[in-house]
């Protein structure tokens, strides 16, 4: 059993492709054991300084894979950023997010994945770091179904990068009880406003497709809309982006029939706030 | 830097001390801080970071120690319980507060909770109700209901002393210090040093034909110790709880009846368990039946068991049909409960030891004389054979009643003459436990016009699983009680325990009678809707009153009081009305309603026989010693029980040393079950100490009004003379032996006859907030009043009804296990601390004729009336009836959307 605790990423990608596991907070990597054995070889990702805060850049903002949700929550950062942290601090419990990554968020891979809406709705890219150099993928491009992902093996999502863009977060998150809960379906956006009425609105959805999804034309579709409007047109849109499912949770019916309030109240609240 | 076993020593610091252990560095750390740094107060529950029972402050910071590489703790500050409390200030006082507030029923969870609040408390952020919930929604508690520990976390920097007193006082629990400080022991931490490890192999369908393949190749390929199959078993392989009803066999033969039985047992050193393959195992998936629906046509799963019934119970009192058919109102509805699993944060542990012909099983249980006989049956050993120690139990609620861990560790003992220890994953228990029966209930109510009742008929059919269990329980006791506390002149209740091949449904917290309050308590108000009549008004208006007879036909002269109990939430009911009114006024999209609802329970056995024994002795040194065995399970029979002992025999509970269950030194109080230890324990005591005090009396030649103290040895103060009582000789000096059983007479033929000597009743009431276009239910506030007879500890009383009260919210809006699908945590929900609202406790007293002092039993009481008052608060908020519980978000919104 081995536990390599590399300091630079260059020496986490010189481990890394070898057949042992990348772990970071642990928060799905153990409890996806199901209580068997641990792999016996892991690279932990949480002693890579780069990997860690966030940082402003020239044309954005970069998140180091690493950052865990309790360091998205303390940190300064502008309106935009509102729905991200909103969403930081429903994932799971205080344990969870003092342990959990963004990295780890997006990599697991999650219908349900509380990060990547708020994600979505910040147009965030990924970093993804190998010994051949870096490449950079849309979030849209990154994940690519349930458990899937493009990162290639002997890759590391070493960080998050996010535009800078003017507007307002806004998050909710849908569950059958208050902490601790995994989403029946989430909604994310960031908007902004003109003498009330919507000038840019992004909107993405989480744990009623496969993958979450950015709701491309409803936010065309409420540009100049105010705060009555939107729960107006949100309530005559078709949300076919989305494909629930039935599940412990909640139906496929009622997930679709939830959206509907619930994004019209992640718009309206950014909305308000702005 | 790599950490590589086995030269991977890993340094960090545990509670102050620099620590160095040899370990897998990829392992969970909370087993590495159990194993091999001696921390037992970091507990497990689930593996998963679903519980918090884990949680450990890493570098300030808590965290879920089992998902937290070892290596990943090199160098890190990590503090504990145990460490906190003794060394930091806020812990310290922490401590205090949690045992002025009884913050900890069972325990279990307490590690997690108090080191979640230090970090709120270090950081000086400001305390409400609202920071406190967000910094401990991590951790689970399936005992308090959350409020108690809310308020300890609140009140952490207060300075007022423990109550002190006997009977009456709201005393912290004798028990308690141990669990708020860290050193309490459960299930599996007493294990002993180098114990194997029991491992059961278990059915992964519903019903299975299996066949071995070659186990002693794969036992000495695979250095395992031994693997324990039904051929192994040297008694009978059966066991159960019902006389006539052991039915369950301890390791399967030929065909598994459920998913998550145990075919084999693997036992050996945990490495060697840890890096086992596969087991050598084929299995046969056959088709199975889940539900009662068809269990008549299926294969039966038991030979002797007709159309796959295990029992039937019948009432009837009067002729309910011709007062059905010529009422002129008659309501009526179908109404159906999931599996509710008890979800203890202790996961089911024991450990055995062999010595000589003899074996000591050490496990946390409620019911440690039956599982002694269990154990013999299945050994083929006479019972003094068997000792059963019982540790601290995190939690129980009915599910460990049965025999679950403790076979598997006394057969590989038994027969390895090694010490063997187990403790399931959550996994396991979710899947081999017990649960609540899932319940279809059909009802018709019929009243006059006035709004009184004339008469009812109830038909149940309760999925009782594979195994009979307490399924028998449940099917007699649902007759009696599924009237509800009121009057029924014409009555009629059929029940039915159905097999299918799901995990036996046995004891949880009501016996069935939660499920039939959830169709009656519904009825009633769909009734007084119809009528017209105010829900409260209703209900009031047909109270069973004393001297009035039940559907039983019993009837007391004193003690029946639910009169009480729904007079004293008028208050409250009004406020609520009108506040719900006021809001309705000025909201849309959300809406408030008000629910009520009665439940009434009888303490006990039904119709048999279940006595309580308690014994006492004082040494010649003047000690005093209470073997108090009846298991406290956390909701307080170690504090109660002594309460009346001491104030029977006149003394200061601060005088008695208690000895907890144990089948060799403490006689038998009965299982912790049907709410009977505060009543039948508690006469015991109550006789055990007024013996002791007849003889103490007696050899001082005092009047009865003499003052006994044990400051200078044994000394009477009787008026102006005092008395030292001569005490010389080996072991108890004086002893006292005192048995107490519950007069109550046998059932005819329809179920006609005095069930149960005392019956508690109770109403509560809750405030409900629904959001119409999602279908969530926030819970606003609950009031719960409850007679008791006379509460031996009010505070106590408040943490069995707030506790009772959470796990009434659970059955009401998110609980259904669902085998094979809901396997863990995060997919079975529990109430979290963001789910319990503030709760109002009023303590009615209404003085019973049999019990001590006049006091009652309560924990099955406290979550009857809850769900259906949930359901009610919904319905008056929305106009939508939530018939199919749980009323989850999505079956709520889709009954909004069919109004």
């Amino acid at each position: 059993m081995t536990l390599h605790r590399p300091e630079s990423l260059e020496d986490a990608l010189a481990l890394s492709g070898g057949g042992a596991a990348l772990l970071a907070g642990g928060t799905d990597l153990y409890p996806g054991l199901r209580d068997g054995a641990p792999p016996p070889e892991l690279i932990d990702l949480t002693r890579i300084a780069s990997m860690k805060g966030i940082t402003r850049s020239d044309s954005g903002w970069r998140i180091g894979g690493a950052t865990t949700w309790t360091a998205i929550v303390k940190a300064d950062l502008p309106p935009m950023f509102d729905g991200l942290k909103a969403a930081a601090r429903e994932v799971g419990s205080v344990q969870i997010q003092n342990a959990g990554t963004l990295a780890g968020n997006l990599c697991n891979a999650s219908p349900a994945a509380d990060g990547v809406p708020a994600l979505l709705a910040l147009d965030a890219s990924v970093e993804l770091a190998s010994a051949g150099g870096t490449r950079v993928l849309p979030l849209e491009g990154f994940i690519l179904g349930p458990r899937r992902t493009a990162l290639e093996p002997g890759e590391i999502l070493s960080a998050i990068h996010i535009p800078d863009a003017p507007g307002q977060g806004a998050f909710l998150k849908l569950g059958a009880r208050k902490y601790l809960v995994i989403s029946i379906a989430m909604v994310a956006a960031t908007v902004t406003t003109r003498a009330g009425r919507i000038e840019t609105a992004r909107i993405a959805v989480g744990a009623c497709s496969p993958v979450a999804r950015r709701l491309s034309a409803l936010e065309t579709q409420l540009v100049g809309a105010t705060q009555d409007e939107v729960f107006a047109r949100t309530g005559a849109y078709a949300f076919d982006e989305l494909s629930p499912i039935d599940d412990v949770r909640a139906s496929a019916g009622y997930r679709l029939d939830a959206v509907t309030a619930l994004v019209a109240r992640t718009v309206a609240n950014a909305m308000e706030t702005l | 830097m790599s950490l590589d076993a086995p030269h991977g020593h890993i340094g960090f610091t545990l509670n102050g001390d620099s620590v160095t252990v040899a370990t897998s560095p990829t392992a969970r750390l909370s087993e590495v801080l159990r194993e091999s740094a001696g921390a037992k107060d970091v507990k497990i529950g689930c593996n998963a970071g679903d519980c918090g029972a884990c949680t450990v402050l890493l570098d300030g910071a808590p965290v879920c120690a089992c998902m937290i590489a070892a290596g990943q703790a090199q160098g890190a500050v990590i503090e504990t319980q145990v460490g906190l409390v003794a060394d930091d200030p806020h812990a310290a006082r922490l401590a205090q507060s949690f045992q002025r507030h009884q913050a900890a029923q069972c325990g279990i969870c307490t590690p997690g909770m108090m080191v979640s609040a230090v970090a709120l408390l270090r950081s000086g952020a400001p305390l409400s109700s609202e920071a406190v919930e967000d910094a401990l929604g991590g951790v689970l508690c399936r005992c308090t209901g959350y409020r108690k520990i809310i308020d300890a976390v609140l009140d952490a920097s207060g300075t007022a002393p423990l109550s002190t007193g006997g009977v009456g006082a709201p005393i912290a629990r004798l028990d308690g210090w141990p669990k708020v400080s860290g050193t309490e022991r459960f299930g599996d931490d007493v294990a002993p040093e180098g114990a194997l490890l029991a491992r059961p192999i278990r059915a992964p369908y519903h019903r299975a034909a299996f066949r071995f393949g070659d186990l002693d190749a794969f036992r000495d390929a695979r250095g395992l110790e031994v693997i324990l199959t039904a051929a192994d078993i040297p008694g009978e392989n059966r066991f159960g709880v019902i006389p006539g009803f052991e039915d369950q066999p301890m390791l399967a033969e030929g065909e598994t009846r459920f998913k998550g039985e145990a075919v084999a047992c693997v036992v050996g050193t945990p490495e060697a368990i840890a890096a086992m393959p596969a087991f050598p195992v084929t299995w046969e998936e056959l088709p199975s039946i889940t539900t009662p629906k068809g269990a008549d046509k299926a294969a039966l799963l038991h030979a002797d068991r007709a159309e796959n019934v295990m029992c039937r119970g019948y009432v009837a009192r009067g002729d309910a049909g011709a007062a059905l058919a010529s009422a002129p109102h008659v309501v009526s509805g179908d109404f159906s409960t999931g599996f509710i699993e008890h979800g203890y944060i202790e996961p089911e542990a024991a450990s055995a030891v062999r010595v000589g012909d003899r074996l000591e099983i050490r496990c946390c249980t409620q019911a440690p004389f039956m599982n002694r006989d269990g154990i013999a049956g299945l050994m083929g050993l006479a019972p003094d054979q068997v000792r059963i120690l019982p540790t601290a139990v995190g939690g129980g609620f009915g599910s460990k009643l049965d025999l679950t861990a403790q076979p598997f560790v006394a057969l590989a003992a038994w027969i390895t003459g090694k010490p063997v220890r187990i403790a399931f994953t959550r996994t396991e228990s979710l899947m081999a436990s017990t649960k609540r029966h899932p319940s279809e209930v059909h009802m018709e109510i019929a009243a006059d016009d006035d709004g009184h009742i004339l008469g009812a008929r109830f038909d149940g059919v309760f999925n009782t699983g594979a195994y009979a269990s307490w399924g028998p329980t449940v099917a007699n006791r649902v007759p009696i009680h599924a009237s509800g506390p009121y009057r029924t002149p014409n009555y009629e209740a059929r029940s039915a325990g159905i097999h299918t091949n799901t995990a036996p449904a046995g004891a949880f917290r009501g016996f069935g009678v939660p499920q039939s309050a959830v169709a009656q308590e519904q009825l009633y108000d769909m009734m007084a809707e119809k009528l017209g009549i105010d829900r409260l008004e209703f209900r009031l208006r047909n109270a069973l009153r004393n001297g009035e007879p039940t559907v039983t036909g019993q009837v007391f002269e004193r003690g029946m009081a639910i009169d009480a109990c729904l007079e004293a939430l008028k208050p409250a009911w009004e406020t609520a009305l009108a506040d719900c009114a006021a809001f309705n006024a000025e909201h849309s999209g959300v809406k408030r309603g008000v629910g009520v609802a009665s439940g009434w329970y009888g303490c006990g056995n039904t119709s048999i026989s279940n006595p309580s024994t308690i014994r006492a002795g004082i040494t010649a040194a003047g000690e005093l010693f209470l073997h108090q065995g009846a298991v406290d399970i956390g909701q307080g029979s170690n504090t109660v029980i002594t309460q009346i002992f001491a104030q029977a025999l006149g003394v200061s509970v601060a005088d008695v040393s208690l000895i907890g269950a144990d089948t060799d030194i403490t006689p038998d109080a009965g299982k912790t079950s049907a709410s009977r230890q505060t009543y039948i324990s508690g006469n015991a005591a109550r006789l055990c100490g007024e013996a002791l005090r007849a003889q103490i009396l007696r050899l001082g030649n005092v009047s009865d009004t003499a003052v006994i103290s044990f400051d200078n040895g044994l000394t009477l103060s009787d008026g102006d003379a005092t008395v030292q009582v001569p005490l010389s000789g080996d072991g108890y000096v004086l002893e006292a032996v005192e048995s107490y059983d519950p007069p109550t007479t046998p059932l005819d033929e329809n179920g006609q006859g005095d069930p149960y000597a005392v019956f508690g009743t109770a109403a509560q009431l809750c405030v409900a907030e629904v959001d119409l276009a999602l279908g969530t239910t926030r819970l606003i506030r609950m009031v719960a009043a409850h007679d008791v007879g006379k509460a031996i500890n009010p505070l106590l009383v408040e943490g069995q009804v707030e506790g009772g009260v959470a796990q009434g919210i659970g059955l009401a809006l998110m609980e259904e296990f669902l085998p094979g699908r809901t396997e863990n945590l995060h997919d079975y929900l529990i109430p979290t601390i963001g789910d319990v609202p503030p709760i109002d406790t009023l303590i009615i007293e209404s003085g019973d004729a049999h019990g001590p002092y006049g006091a009652k039993g309560l924990g099955e009481h406290c979550l009857i009336p809850t769900a259906p008052a949930v359901l009610n608060a919904i319905a008056h908020a929305t106009g939508a009836r939530i018939h199919h519980l749980p009323a989850t978000p999505a079956r709520l919104r889709a009954a909004i959307k069919a109004l």
